[in-house]
């Protein structure tokens, strides 16, 4: 029975490293400045956690190795062998974490750029709408209860009586220029949702209530899929949409013909 | 051959309601838990099944019920994870096995507040049928996930099953509440006053330690929930606002709600649900302690390091709830200070292991079912808990969070671990439960089929998280590179009717020993606490008028050099144990 279970935690083991190794799904390629970190902080993890997870079967497996002894060691502890290894494990996990701290300082705390693009992105059942505030640079007031007409074109509940909100452009799709530092302000119109874009490795939940700013900066030209991560009802699973990163040029081509289409 | 005594025959000429509803011995109470939580465990595995199912074959029609809708399937992900989180990993290890143990491993004879013990269970009862009833009224059980976060749990608004379905679940799960608080008021108080003479706190087993610690995090944590849930009903019915904010626009109609915060409840929710998890993980690393100094015929190495341990999971488990919530729009400092607390738990979690490990190390240990659950619950713990670091750093967890990568973690540290602790309680003490023993070669074949199942199903689980799979989608076809997964989806759902399928063994097992198994000696492990100083099964008056006297700590094995009894019993003479530090 001791050899079976041995042999079983040895499979296991390489089954489960195998799987790693392999990587039949893994990331998928990177479009974004923190990509890159996020990445290589990952890798980071892969090798100490997953050194840590191959270490800790070894030591399962030999100490379920022993032959029967007649009598087991008596020992009831050590206090040398306790500090040492919780110092040890002090050690490894906290370097671990501060390493991971200045990634969530570049990924959350507020960054300036000139050049950024403002982008509104709201989140409602089972549809996300990005927002661009037009030439003036300023968002028109909403309210979604009193103006939101989504088969009349203002799914966002535009108020019609905002000068400001006249050249804004709505859109079902997020066009963002390469380069550019995109500020997100980030809300929901009715429940929770999740704004999810794995080629950005970007998550921020949308929350009714609040407007969370964000943002990322996209290095690659592409389109890349947005998924809802926070469960919002029955449509949950197909609340897609996409990212189309394109040229500076494009952008400012596109962004010219819905101005114009909306103001007329 | 032990004459049966006259408090036992008054027992059993007692009436079916006096023994089994009426009654406030606690061993009834634990079995009584322990068939509820089997009947919440089969539930839950039946939806889990349907949902694998559902994900792989989604135009399948299952018998009864038809082609499983979004609707259909949010119910089933939502009653899953509450009746494994709420009626099988919070109620089996604690107000199973705990209220049958605690009180004779501490050597009395009945649980403080035996009443409240009793009342306890019959509220849990009522807690399960009410959720079981969601599944049948309009717009069918709740749909918001177990974590019911509002606005989607407070409007009905907002989907089918978040009308009378989500009133179900808070009733239910505050029912709930109290039952756990009931029972928990008597766990504490039974540690404090009823242990027998001479049973001091460093010579209790680390299970007592492990009951005694979730006791105190039920009654933090429950009430918080509880308070939580009635202000949600309130948002529901009694026209208050603290989870909805105003403006909200759901199918095109105005709320009318305003002042809100949606996230006050995941603040609340979670700082319950963190609690939580150690409720359900301490009292299976309690039992997983205990069987492995007894299966290696070994003191636990490292007792002190191991109270130590679990009074610091207890403590710094109630200041780490932030970490569920990385990327729901709090305070990103809050993501430091939760990021580094989340990092501290890690620590005793770590000792528990080395210690477990060491424990193991040089042992003559004995290969029996009981050991090998342990043994997998090792495994599990060290494989689920090792993503734990990886997602306490919020720059990390965002991508991960609320993908298949968490579910990946949290069922093989949570369910997959606890439940194996379960298993080994189970095969461990069914013969003090039942009086007999169950058969070990049935018990083998489940281990094997259940270790390396929980693995197929849960570590593939963890690529369709790196690779971006969200969690709680009822159908692959809505986003593209999530279609692109489905072989993998398959392999898993194989593995889970694999699994599912080896549970069979088990029950087969339990019910033909519970009628047919051999009878089972007082102490056929050769245990030295004290509920093995009692005949199997424990008879109703436990320890009678005699209170046992304690004169060594509960980890005495291997110690005399002896092979044919190699153990002290912790109320044995004083004089028997001269070369071991017991005194």
């Amino acid at each position: 029975m001791s050899a079976a279970l041995r042999v079983t935690l040895l499979l296991v083991l390489i089954g489960c490293v195998y799987l790693f190794l392999a990587q039949p799904y893994w990331f998928p390629a990177g479009a974004s400045a923190q990509s890159s970190l996020f990445d290589h902080q990952f890798w980071i993890a892969l090798w100490v956690l997953g050194g840590m997870f191959v270490a800790g079967h070894l030591v399962l497996a030999f100490v379920l190795s022993k032959k029967p002894r007649a009598a087991a060691i008596a020992s009831r502890g050590s206090w040398q062998l306790e500090v040492t290894w919780t110092l040890a494990i002090v050690a490894i996990f906290f370097w671990f974490n501060i390493s991971g701290e200045r990634l969530w300082s570049s990924m959350m705390l507020h960054q300036q750029q000139a050049g950024e693009i403002q982008i509104e992105v709201t989140g409602a059942q089972f549809q996300w709408y990005f927002r661009y505030p037009g030439p003036d640079g300023v968002f028109g007031r909403t309210d979604a209860q009193k103006f939101a007409k989504a088969d009349e074109g203002n799914p966002l509940g535009l108020d019609p009586s905002d000068p400001a909100g006249r050249d804004d452009v709505v859109t079902t799709a997020m066009i963002v220029p390469v380069g550019h530092l995109v500020q997100m302000r980030l809300r929901a119109q009715d429940v929770v949702h999740s704004l999810y874009i794995p080629a950005m490795r970007f998550k921020q939940d949308t929350v009714p209530g609040m407007a969370i700013l964000s943002h990322f900066t996209p290095t690659k030209t592409g389109v890349y899929e947005i998924a809802c991560a926070e469960l919002c009802g029955i449509g949950h699973y197909r609340m897609r949409a996409v990212v189309r990163v394109v040229s500076e040029e494009e952008f400012a081509r596109w962004l010219k013909a819905q101005v114009k289409n909306t103001s007329e | 051959m032990q004459m049966p005594s006259p408090n036992s025959i008054l027992h059993e000429q007692a009436g079916f309601l006096r023994r089994h509803v009426f009654n406030t011995d606690h061993k009834v109470i634990g079995r009584q838990y322990f068939f509820l939580s089997l009947a919440a465990v089969l539930v839950g595995a039946w939806l889990s099944l349907l949902m694998r199912i559902h994900l792989v074959w989604p135009k399948a029609a299952i018998p009864f019920l038809g082609e499983i809708k979004p609707e259909n399937y949010l119910a089933q992900l939502t009653m899953h994870g509450t009746l494994m989180v709420f009626f099988v990993l919070s109620t089996v290890p604690q107000a199973g096995f705990g209220t049958f143990f605690l009180p004779l491993q501490l050597g009395a004879s009945k649980m403080a507040f035996p009443r409240l013990t009793a009342a306890g269970f019959w509220t849990a009862l009522v807690s399960f049928l009410v959720l079981i009833a969601a599944f049948f009224v309009p717009g069918g059980a709740a749909g918001a996930g177990w974590t019911q976060y509002p606005p989607l749990s407070a409007l009905a608004s907002a989907g089918p099953g978040e009308g009378l379905g989500t009133d179900l679940w808070l009733v239910s799960i505050g029912l709930f509440c109290l039952a756990s608080l009931m029972s928990a008021v008597g766990f504490v108080a039974t540690t404090v006053r009823y242990r027998a003479p001479g049973m001091t706190w460093m010579r209790m087993p680390l299970t007592c330690w492990a009951w005694f610690v979730t006791s105190i995090l039920i009654l933090l944590a429950f009430s918080i929930l509880l308070v939580a849930l009635a202000m949600l009903m309130m948002d529901r019915h009694a026209g208050t606002s603290f989870f909805v904010p105003g403006g909200l626009l759901v199918s095109g109609k105005a709320v009318e709600h305003s002042g809100g915060s949606a996230l006050l409840w995941q603040h609340l929710f979670w700082f319950f649900g963190h609690p939580e998890v150690y409720i359900a993980i301490l009292p299976a690393m309690g039992v997983t302690s205990h069987l492995l100094s007894v299966f290696a015929r070994k003191p636990v190495f490292g007792y002190k390091a191991m109270v130590g341990a679990t009074l610091a999971i207890g403590a710094l488990g109630f200041m780490v709830w932030g970490h569920h919530m990385f990327a729901s729009g709090m305070n990103p400092y809050a993501g430091f200070a939760f990021s580094s607390l989340t990092t501290a738990i890690a620590v005793p979690s770590a000792i528990k292991t080395f210690n477990w490990v060491a424990t193991l190390y040089g042992g003559r240990i004995c290969y029996a079912t009981p050991l090998l659950f342990s043994a997998g619950f090792v495994s599990l713990f060290i494989t689920g808990g090792l993503t734990g670091p990886l997602l306490a750093q919020p720059a990390l967890d965002v991508y991960l969070h609320d993908t298949y990568f968490v579910v990946a973690h949290f069922h093989l540290i949570m369910a997959m671990a606890s439940l194996f602790a379960i298993f080994s309680a189970t095969y461990f003490w069914f013969p003090k439960m039942f009086g007999r023993m169950m058969n070990e070669r049935l018990g083998r074949l489940h281990f094997w089929i259940t270790l390396l199942g929980a693995y197929a199903t849960f570590m593939p689980m963890h690529l369709l998280g790196i690779a971006g799979h969200p969690r709680r989608y009822s159908d692959l076809t809505g986003v593209q590179y999530v279609s692109a997964m489905a072989p993998l989806q398959r392999f898993i759902t194989l593995a889970a009717i694999v699994t599912i399928a080896g549970q069979v063994i088990f029950l087969v097992n339990l019910f033909w020993s519970m009628r047919r198994g051999p009878g089972a000696d007082a102490n056929p492990w050769q245990c030295s606490t004290l509920e093995w100083t009692l005949p199997s099964p424990a008879p109703a008056e436990g320890f009678g008028g005699r209170q046992p006297l304690v004169h060594h700590g509960p980890y005495e094995y291997g110690l005399l050099g002896a092979v044919e009894k190699d153990f002290v019993m912790q109320d044995a003479p004083a004089t028997w144990s001269d070369n071991g530090p017991s005194e």
